[in-house]
Formats: structure tokens, C-alpha cells, sequence
């Protein structure tokens, strides 16, 4: 197991110039961890954070778009996966930060807990590759390489909570950074 | 045998949405539409078409094409509208995104207003769009393809949702 915001460090240490598009958790520590005009948290609705991403990887094939998604969010877009496979970007990383609760709510324990195989999800459903973390190390060695790998790919990040970071939910969705996003991804 | 002038045509709304600038169609099939809508739409090689598993991924991957630069239609059945309450509360219009809907009403009676539809389904549809404060437009009668370009260049002129209710089946002649 992970500490979440750990295994966000390492992944900020390798990041060059990738759009990330995060939620919930992820979203609130990311934006401390790797603060850039790219990070895309304007999701607006539990679930979509991946669908978010999949429409910023088709409109902009030329950029690699990594998404930080939650077990409970991906509960709650299942399809999401055949529709990502069904497309199949090859500039996409679909990382999962899997932590087995709905914690932004009240950390109550998603069903099928310890019970579900996300990678296996994405695997039947098209990903044509899937990975899982549950080490440090091991992500170290690897994000690199995975951030340059031909997708749709399909990452689990086993994770736990690590040191807390500020909430602000009014960042998480303000236009004004949303469109800050839309003119530094028309540069970049 | 003479031209049909009460029939909607099909090749006249997809040349009305190519018009309004959108390349990007984000579907799922819907009785009204998939025939003489969808089905030369994935034949186009002018459209890339996403297909959805479900609506609600659609109005997303929508705004997400939006962030990238780029316009898009999602096409669905009104019970997928209804089906999407959250999304487009969330990601359309609290998100301020410019998210282009048609929409078709399934068995809706031709010549009859939604709002007098015999439908349940179908009558509460556009009292549910303007308690959500979305724009729409009923798209039934061949003169109603004008408003489709001005309905989108609205749209993300005002970075706000808007509807184009299918009133009935587009042909293709």
C-alpha cells in the first residue's frame, strides 16, 4: 500500500508537460503537489472524471492526458471503460487511485471492496494493457515509462491516505481556472 | 411522387450541424435519429463519432472537447436526457460548459407540442429543461433546421447548454 500523496509525488517528479485531470482526493492533493495551469478538476458531477479526460484526449490527440480517478467515481461510470477501449486513444493513461472507500464522503466502504478486480474490469472491457501498484519503488521505476506507453493504458494505484492536504471544492470547479485551463492547453 | 414538404430532412441537419463548426458526435442510438441521423453521421468521414454507453459520460466527454478546443453534438433519446439530470446540473450548466444536445422524442405525436403530448415522458421534458434554466428548441418542421447553427453559436457564445428537441423522424428525402 501507498500513501496517497506519496505516489502523487513521484508521479509530479516524472510529469513534463502531460494535461492531468483529477478528482475528489486526488484533485485536492494534486493541485498542492503539482500546481500547473494543465491540472483539469472541473468535473462537476461524481464519475466523470474519466469521460472528462477521454474528451480532452480526442480533441487534443497531440498532448498525452493522464486521469487521476477514484474506485468509487469508476463505480459509478462503469461504461466508461468500454467507451475508452471502444475509442481507444493512444494518449491516455487511465490511473486509478484505488483506496476502497468513498472518503471524500464519510470514508464508507465502497461494496465489492478487496472483492473487485478493477485492472480486471478494464482488461474485459478493452484496455489493451493494465498495471498494478501497490509499492512505492516499484511505481518509481515504472511511471516514466508508463507516461510515454502507448494507450488507452489502465493503472491501479493501491493508495491510502497520507499526509492531509487543505480541501477547497470552490477551486476544485471554478470557471475562471477552467478556462485558464482551455487557453494554456490551445499554447501548449 | 411528389416531394414530402412537411418532412424533415436528415442531410439537411447534419449539413446545418457541419455548419455550426462541430466535427465531434457523441451518441447513443435513439429510435428518432439513428436511422437517417446516426447512421450517415458514422459514415462520415467529415464526423467522428464517439459512442457512449451512456448519456451522461457523453455531456462530459463533451466539455472535455470543449477544454480541447474543439465543438461537439451528443445525440440521444429524451429518456436519456432524463437520465442525465446530474451531469447537466453539474458539468453543463454549474460547469458553464457549451455542451449542443439533439434530442429525440421518441413517440412523441407528430404536429403536437411536447408540452401536450399524451406522453408523460414527453410532456415533462421541456418543463424539466426550463427549470434547469437550459435552453431549447423544438426541431419538427423542415424551416425549423434554421435554428440549429444560431442554437449552437449561442451556445458557446454564452459557454451555456442548449436542446434541440427531434419532434419527429428526420428522412432522408
Amino acid at each position: 500500500m501507498m500513501k496517497r500523496d506519496q505516489c502523487l509525488k513521484v508521479l509530479a517528479r516524472h510529469r513534463t508537460n502531460e494535461v492531468v485531470v483529477a478528482v475528489y482526493q486526488a484533485a485536492q492533493e494534486w493541485l498542492h503537489i503539482s500546481p500547473s495551469d494543465l491540472n483539469y478538476t472541473f468535473t462537476g458531477a461524481m464519475g466523470q472524471g474519466s469521460s472528462h479526460a477521454l474528451g480532452i484526449a480526442l480533441g487534443r490527440p497531440d498532448k498525452r492526458v493522464v486521469v487521476l480517478d477514484g474506485d468509487g467515481s469508476l463505480l459509478m461510470n462503469l461504461g466508461t471503460l468500454v467507451t475508452i477501449a471502444h475509442a481507444a486513444p493512444r494518449n491516455l493513461v487511465h490511473c486509478l487511485c484505488q483506496n476502497g472507500t468513498y472518503e471524500t464522503n464519510g470514508a464508507v466502504d465502497i461494496p465489492g471492496r478487496g472483492e473487485v478486480s478493477f485492472p480486471g474490469l478494464a482488461r474485459e472491457a478493452g484496455y489493451p494493457k493494465t498495471y498494478t501498484f501497490d509499492n512505492l519503488d516499484e511505481w518509481d521505476r515504472a511511471v516514466g515509462r508508463l507516461l510515454r506507453e502507448e494507450g488507452p493504458i489502465f493503472i491501479a494505484l493501491h493508495v491510502e491516505p497520507g499526509e492531509p492536504y487543505p480541501e477547497d471544492f470552490r477551486r476544485l470547479y471554478a470557471i475562471e481556472y477552467r478556462e485558464r485551463f482551455r487557453r494554456a492547453l490551445a499554447k501548449a | 411522387m411528389a416531394e414530402n414538404t412537411d418532412q424533415l430532412r436528415a442531410a439537411d441537419l447534419i449539413t446545418a450541424i457541419k455548419s455550426a463548426g462541430i466535427r465531434f458526435i457523441v451518441a447513443l442510438p435513439d429510435r428518432t435519429t439513428s436511422e437517417h441521423l446516426l447512421k450517415p453521421m458514422l459514415a462520415d468521414p467529415e464526423l467522428r463519432v464517439v459512442q457512449v454507453c451512456k448519456e451522461d459520460e457523453g455531456v462530459s466527454i463533451c466539455s472535455g472537447l470543449y477544454a480541447a478546443g474543439q465543438r461537439a453534438l451528443l445525440l440521444m433519446q429524451h429518456t436519456g436526457l432524463l437520465d442525465s439530470m446530474n451531469a447537466l446540473r453539474g458539468v453543463a450548466v454549474e460547469g458553464q460548459n457549451p455542451v449542443c444536445m439533439m434530442v429525440g422524442l421518441l413517440s412523441k405525436e407528430p404536429g403536437v407540442l411536447p408540452t401536450q403530448s399524451k406522453r408523460y415522458g414527453i410532456r415533462i421534458v421541456e418543463p424539466v429543461l426550463d427549470a434547469m434554466q437550459i435552453e431549447h428548441y423544438l426541431i419538427e418542421a423542415p424551416d425549423d433546421v434554421e435554428k440549429v447553427v444560431p442554437a449552437i453559436e449561442a451556445a458557446y457564445a454564452r459557454s451555456m447548454p442548449v436542446v434541440m428537441l427531434i419532434g419527429r423522424e428526420p428522412r432522408s428525402s
